[in-house]
């Protein structure tokens, strides 16, 4: 059986990650749990400016992203910082990430007397927590408890013809083990939509699919924008990308040739195993932080032109089939996969490699991104704040 | 054989993508899966950009991946640059 190597949680599921994570439930607190975080290695904190005056849905989005990662799977125990007067307290995201089973505590500014105090009494809970994970080991776990989120971004012509065509082998190796892997970036399968809809596994799904294209069509209509002109972006673009269409057909292959087995809204974590839609902006964070929300423990992200993107909690293995660009970037890049274009190796050899590298990523061996402490964090909203 | 020079993914395709910088008024060859053919490059190709491989007439789908990208905007000659100054999206009526 394949596997990874990963923490197991109350709940059943498995973390590729150890991490004490710091919440703060609404914008206000923000700075009090940084400064909580900060200093401990293994402690991690939401860089959250929301939780008071969203509007409509974005209540519900915010309230289960912060939620959602504090259920992932890559994180051992939490610790939510309120303020006190906000509309998304931080009792009611603690009590919901409790359901998971793990510790969690929150501390309330305005109740603790202060930001110190409050950091005061949130750093001794975090130390607590920390000598709590230190005792937890690393056990097999089979292919099939994983999430993986799919991400391209920063997408030049070597995206559709050797990164993503080899992710694609690659998560069709992981669906074929039982494990989730999350398509999302609605605005980057217009023009491909079509093909995926066929794939759905039934014809609702395949109509949430294209319903999901209007509705990002429409809003950026109404707000004055034709996605078709802003997008490719100018280094799409300067790369060899002529056309959003172009664009999405080499982006829908980085999830492979399954059926889509279910239709997910952003930040909600996928009830069936296999290849599953994400409805998430293209923005490169937000998608990111969606999956992860959504349970993804690791992420794979194909870049043509570079990019330094990292999460605060999921391994994030970077691949570019751009010579140059992994040249250029060793920093930032995990995996070159440049061999494919000249013939020098197959797709499949290079979807074998990549399974492999998620896998050890999976493991505990820190990507390129963990190594710079690149904790990327951005919530998707639909409105304005009040 | 020579070494193709630009790649064809598609069989339905009328696009070759160039893998190195190729000069205008050369000869490349480029691998229409399994079969190389020569083409006379009417325009410089930068690396990582698409080459017609047959004329594409005005407002005629552009071919990539199998599928159509764009619509040509002005007539493509075989072997010109393929980009933004003669390709555009396809207009789609929002809803549909």
């Amino acid at each position: 059986m394949t596997g990874f190597q990963g923490y197991l949680r109350p709940d059943g599921r498995a973390g590729t990650r150890n991490h004490v994570l710091v919440i703060p439930s609404v914008g206000c607190s923000q700075m009090c749990a940084q400064s909580i975080a900060r200093g401990f290695k293994g402690a991690v904190y939401l860089p959250n400016v929301f939780g008071c005056g969203q509007m409509g849905e974005d209540r519900s989005i915010v309230r289960r992203t912060l939620v959602g990662f504090g259920m992932n799977a890559n994180v051992f125990s939490v610790l939510v910082i309120g303020n006190g007067c906000e509309e998304l307290s931080a009792e009611e995201i603690a009590g919901e990430i409790a359901g998971s089973g793990k510790r969690v505590e929150a501390v309330v500014i305005q109740q603790a007397g202060g930001t110190r105090k409050a950091a005061a009494r949130g750093r001794k809970i975090v130390r607590e927590m920390l000598d709590e994970a230190e005792k937890l080991h690393r056990e097999p776990v089979p292919v099939s408890g994983l999430i993986l989120g799919t991400e391209c971004g920063g997408s030049d012509y070597t995206s559709g013809l050797s990164s993503n065509p080899a992710l694609g082998f690659a998560s069709d190796m992981l669906v074929a083990e039982g494990a989730t892997v999350i398509l999302s970036e609605t605005a980057e399968i217009i023009g491909a939509e079509h093909l995926l809809a066929k794939r759905a596994r039934t014809p609702d799904i395949g109509r949430q699919i294209l319903a999901a294209v209007a509705w990002w069509e429409q809003r950026a209509i109404a707000s004055g924008q034709n996605i078709r002109e802003s997008n490719p972006a100018p280094g799409n673009i300067a790369g060899g990308i002529t056309t959003l269409e172009e664009k999405s057909l080499g982006c829908i292959y980085k999830a492979g040739t399954g059926s889509l087995e279910e239709f997910v809204a952003y930040a909600v974590r996928p009830t069936r195993n296999g290849l599953v839609y994400m409805d998430t902006p293209a923005h490169d964070i937000e998608q990111l932080t969606g999956m992860v929300a959504g349970g993804a423990q690791i992420a794979a992200f194909t870049t043509g032109r570079g990019t330094p993107c990292g999460s605060p909690i999921a391994p994030v293995v970077k691949i570019t089939g751009n010579r140059q660009t992994y040249a250029a970037m060793r920093d930032n890049m995990d995996m070159e996969v440049a061999s494919v274009l000249r013939g020098k190796e197959t797709v499949a050899e290079a979807g074998r490699r990549i399974f492999e590298e998620l896998l050890a990523a999976a493991s505990g061996k820190p990507t390129k991104a963990e190594k710079l402490g690149q904790r990327d964090f951005a919530v998707f909203k639909m409105n304005p704040d009040i | 054989m020579k070494k193709a020079k630009a790649l064809v993914i598609d069989v339905r395709d009328n696009v070759a993508t160039a893998l190195d910088p190729l000069e205008k008024g050369s000869t490349v060859s480029v691998d229409l899966l399994g079969r190389v053919e020569r083409i006379k490059l009417l325009s410089a190709i930068p690396m990582g950009h698409k080459i017609a491989l047959t004329t594409i007439e005005k407002g005629q789908a552009v071919v990539k991946y199998g599928e159509p990208i764009g619509l040509a905007t002005s007539t493509i000659g075989r072997g010109e640059h393929v980009h933004t100054h003669n390709v555009a999206s396809r207009p789609r009526p929002v809803g549909s």
